[in-house]
C-alpha cells in the first residue's frame, strides 16, 4: 500500500556510475529476508562496504545519510524483474531516482511502490552531476509540472503520465481492476468459446 | 491509409479486456508462473486476505533456491525456509507444484515450454525477468515485479502500456560453432545494454527461421539484456513440431484448431516497426563479454577495449569494469586465464546446449573445475540418455540436479571472490555469481572450450570434425 503525494523536498545526492543494475542494488543473497525487517540496510550492500562489511567512508551514500533524491546513470535498475531493488532503495528514504533512463520493469516496480523514476536528458544528467560533484544539496520535486530544483538549477523529467497519476492518487491496482470484474469475467468466457486451446490441457489432472 | 498489423498488434488485440483513455490496457494472462522467489506476492495476497484467482492457469516451479547436489536434506535454513514457503503457497491456493523430486522440475523458463504450458497466442508472466523466454514461441510474454505478480494471482490480469516493437531482421547463415547466444551478445553490444528499452523485439529473417527452438529460446531470453521487456517470433512448422505432444499442449480436434489460429500469428506484410536494426549471421563471431554489463562484448578475436582511446563518458565506465574484472587494457581477451566454468541457466540449460558443450568435451579433459547443471530434470535425464553425462564426468566437471544454480547464486553455487567463471549464463553483473566473482558470458562450446584449454579461447578449431 503506497500513499500519493505531489510534491517531495529533500537532500540530492549523485551516484555517477551507468547500469547500476538491481543484482547492485539488492544482491541476492539478502532477498529471502521478510519485508517487514526492512530492506534499507542492503541498499548497495556490496558496493557501499568491503568484503569485511566495513563501510567504504567516501561512498556518496555513507556520506550522506540523509539523501532522499539519487541522480545516476543510465540504464538504471537495468536486469533482475526484484522489486526488493525498490524496496531497498524506499526503505533507506530514497524517494525519486534521476537518470538520463531506467530499466522498464524498474520503472513498474518504482511506481508501485510510490518512488518516482524521473527520466532526464543527458545534457541536465551532466549539469546535476557537477552540481552535485563531492556535496549534497537540497532540491524540490513537482509531480504536476514535471519538474525539479536543484540550488540555481531548475530542470524538467519525463514521467509517463499515466505513472505519474499513480503516483500523485497512490493508486492500488488491485481495487482498480475489481471494478471491471464483469469484463475479465466475460473475456474468459470468450475465450473458453472461441480458443478452447489456450486452456492448459492437463490442467485438471493434478497430481 | 492504414499499414497491416504487427505480431505484437495482434497478441495485443487479442488479450485486451480494458483500453483505458490514457493508453493503459488490461489485458487477460494465460499463464502465470510463480517460483520461491514469489513470496513477497503471497505474503500481500494473505495480508488482504484474497485467493488465486484463477488456480488452474497458475503453475509454481522450484528452480532459483532449488540446491543442485544432496537435495534430500537441505542443510541451509534459508534455502529450507524458501522453498518450503513455496510449498505452503502452493498447497493453500491449490497450485499445481513442480517440487524438487518431480520429474518435471526444473528452471522455469525451460519447464513451461517442455510441457507444453507455454504455447503461441499466449499470454505468459512470471516474476522473472527472463519470462521473455517463451516469446520465442510467439506468446506475449514478459517479466513483472512483486506487485504485479500479487495482481496477476488476485485478478488473472494485468495493466500494462502497449511498447514500441523494434524489428532486428538477420539474414545469413551462421557459421560453424555460431549460436544464438552470439547472435544475442552482438545486438546488444551494437545497441547497447539499454537500446531496445520500451521495445518489444520481433526476431525475423532467414538466421531465425533457422534457429531451433533452444536457439530461438535463448535469443528471446536475452532480449531483457539489452532492455527489451518482450522478445517475440512468429511460429512456424519448427514451433508446431516442437510443441506437439507436449504434456500440456493441445490435442486432437483442438490442436488443428490451435495451429490454425497460431499459423495466423505473424506480422503482415505491409506492417510498420518503431525500429528496425539489420544484421549479417555470416559476419558473426564467437563472441565474449570483457565487462560488468553485457553490452561489454566483443569477438572471440577482438582485443578488451582500452579506455585511453575513447572519448566522452565511455572511458570511465570501461576503466571502472577492467578494475572489476582485472583485466589489463587492449590485450586480446582469447588467453585470459579463467578458474573455473559454468554450463546451465534459462538462456543456455537446454539439451542442445548440452550436446554441443558435450561435442567440444568428448575425450579431452577440462584444465579447471567447472559445474554442469542442466536447465531441468527432463534435459537431465535426456543428457543421461545420450550419453552426454559421461562426457562431462570423464572430463573431469560435476554433474548437478537442475536449478537456476551458479546463474543467480541463491541455491548456494557461488563463484568465489576474485575467482573468473567462464559461464553460458545471461549476467555478468557485479556479484551476480557471488560476491566479487569474476564472469565472461559464452555460448556453452565457449564455456567447453575455455575448459579444455583453461584460457578464453576461440572454439571454433575444437569443433572441427565434431558438429553434425
Amino acid at each position: 500500500m503506497t500513499f500519493g503525494w505531489t510534491q517531495h523536498e529533500g537532500h540530492a545526492i549523485a551516484l555517477p556510475a551507468h547500469n547500476v543494475d538491481t543484482d547492485q542494488l539488492i544482491p541476492s543473497r539478502f532477498m529471502s529476508t521478510p519485508r517487514d525487517e526492512g530492506y534499507g540496510k542492503f541498499l548497495l550492500h556490496d558496493l557501499r562496504r568491503d568484503a569485511d562489511g566495513n563501510e567504504h567512508k567516501h561512498f556518496p551514500l555513507n556520506r550522506f545519510r540523509n539523501a532522499s533524491i539519487l541522480v545516476t546513470g543510465r540504464n538504471f535498475g537495468s536486469g533482475s524483474s526484484r522489486e526488493a531493488a525498490v524496496y531497498a532503495l524506499v526503505d533507506a528514504g530514497i524517494r525519486a531516482v534521476l537518470a538520463p533512463s531506467f530499466g522498464d520493469i524498474f520503472s513498474s516496480n518504482a511506481i508501485n511502490n510510490g518512488m518516482l523514476p524521473a527520466q532526464i536528458s543527458p545534457e541536465d544528467h551532466i549539469t546535476l552531476l557537477s552540481l552535485l560533484d563531492d556535496t549534497s544539496m537540497l532540491a524540490q520535486i513537482c509531480l504536476e509540472k514535471n519538474h525539479i530544483s536543484i540550488g540555481d538549477c531548475s530542470i524538467a523529467f519525463e514521467l509517463d503520465p499515466t505513472w505519474r497519476t499513480k503516483l500523485i492518487n497512490g493508486w492500488d491496482d488491485i481495487d482498480l481492476t475489481m471494478q471491471h470484474g464483469e469484463d475479465i469475467k466475460n473475456h474468459k468466457k470468450n475465450l473458453e468459446q472461441s480458443a478452447p486451446w489456450a486452456l492448459p490441457a492437463a490442467n485438471r489432472q493434478r497430481s | 491509409m492504414t499499414s497491416g498489423r504487427t505480431l505484437l498488434d495482434k497478441l495485443w488485440a487479442a488479450h485486451e479486456i480494458v483500453l483505458r483513455d490514457d493508453g493503459a490496457s488490461l489485458l487477460w494472462v494465460d499463464r502465470h508462473l510463480v517460483h520461491e522467489g514469489s513470496h513477497h506476492a503471497f505474503g500481500k495476497l494473505a495480508d488482504r486476505e484474497i485467493a488465486v484467482a484463477e488456480p488452474d492457469l497458475t503453475f509454481a516451479v522450484v528452480d532459483h533456491y532449488a540446491p543442485t547436489r544432496h537435495r534430500e536434506r537441505i542443510s541451509n535454513p534459508q534455502i529450507r525456509y524458501m522453498i518450503e514457503t513455496l510449498r505452503k503457497n502452493a498447497s493453500k491456493h491449490h497450485l499445481k507444484l513442480f517440487d524438487l523430486d518431480d520429474p518435471r522440475q526444473g528452471i522455469v523458463h525451460v519447464v513451461g515450454p517442455e510441457q507444453g504450458l507455454t504455447l503461441p497466442g499466449l499470454l505468459i508472466n512470471c516474476g522473472d525477468s527472463h519470462t521473455s523466454t517463451h516469446g520465442a514461441f510467439g506468446a506475449l510474454a514478459f517479466g513483472i515485479g512483486a506487485t504485479e505478480v500479487a495482481h496477476v494471482l488476485a485478478t488473472q490480469t494485468i495493466w500494462q502500456k502497449k511498447p514500441a516493437v523494434m524489428r532486428i531482421w538477420i539474414d545469413g547463415q551462421l557459421g560453424p560453432g555460431v549460436s544464438a547466444k552470439d547472435i544475442a551478445l552482438n545486438w546488444i553490444a551494437a545497441l547497447g545494454a539499454d537500446g531496445a528499452r520500451g521495445h518489444a523485439i520481433e526476431y525475423g529473417g532467414s538466421a531465425i527461421r533457422n534457429l531451433t527452438m533452444e536457439g530461438r529460446m535463448t535469443l528471446c531470453n536475452l532480449s531483457i539484456e539489452g532492455g527489451a521487456r518482450f522478445g517475440l517470433i512468429a511460429p512456424d512448422r519448427t514451433t508446431f513440431d516442437y510443441l506437439k505432444g507436449r504434456p500440456f499442449a493441445p490435442t486432437g480436434s483442438q490442436w488443428e484448431a490451435a495451429v490454425e489460429a497460431w499459423t495466423g500469428l505473424r506480422t503482415d506484410d505491409d506492417a510498420r516497426f518503431d525500429q528496425e536494426v539489420r544484421l549479417n549471421g555470416s559476419d558473426i563471431a564467437p563472441t565474449v563479454t570483457w565487462g560488468t554489463s553485457p553490452e561489454q562484448a566483443i569477438p572471440v578475436t577482438a582485443a578488451i577495449p582500452d579506455p585511453k582511446l575513447l572519448v566522452n563518458g565511455k572511458a570511465r565506465s570501461v576503466e571502472d569494469a577492467l578494475e572489476y574484472m582485472k583485466l589489463p587494457a587492449g590485450r586480446p581477451i582469447e588467453g585470459t586465464p579463467i578458474d573455473q566454468v559454468f554450463v546451465g541457466s534459462c538462456t543456455n540449460g537446454r539439451i542442445e546446449d548440452l550436446r554441443v558443450a558435450a561435442a567440444v568435451l568428448a575425450g579431452r579433459k577440462a584444465k579447471v573445475p567447472g559445474l554442469v547443471s542442466p536447465g531441468s530434470a527432463q534435459v537431465k535425464t535426456q543428457a543421461e540418455q545420450e550419453g552426454l553425462d559421461k562426457v562431462f564426468i570423464d572430463a573431469g566437471l560435476e554433474w548437478a540436479s537442475p536449478g537456476c544454480s551458479m546463474c543467480v547464486g541463491m541455491n548456494g553455487d557461488l563463484v568465489q571472490p576474485g575467482k573468473r567463471c567462464a559461464s553460458s549464463t545471461n549476467r555478468n553483473f557485479r556479484g551476480r555469481q557471488g560476491p566479487g566473482s569474476l564472469t565472461h558470458l559464452m555460448s556453452p562450446a565457449m564455456v567447453a572450450a575455455a575448459a579444455v584449454t583453461g584460457e578464453i579461447t576461440d572454439v571454433r578449431p575444437l569443433l572441427k570434425g565434431r558438429l553434425a
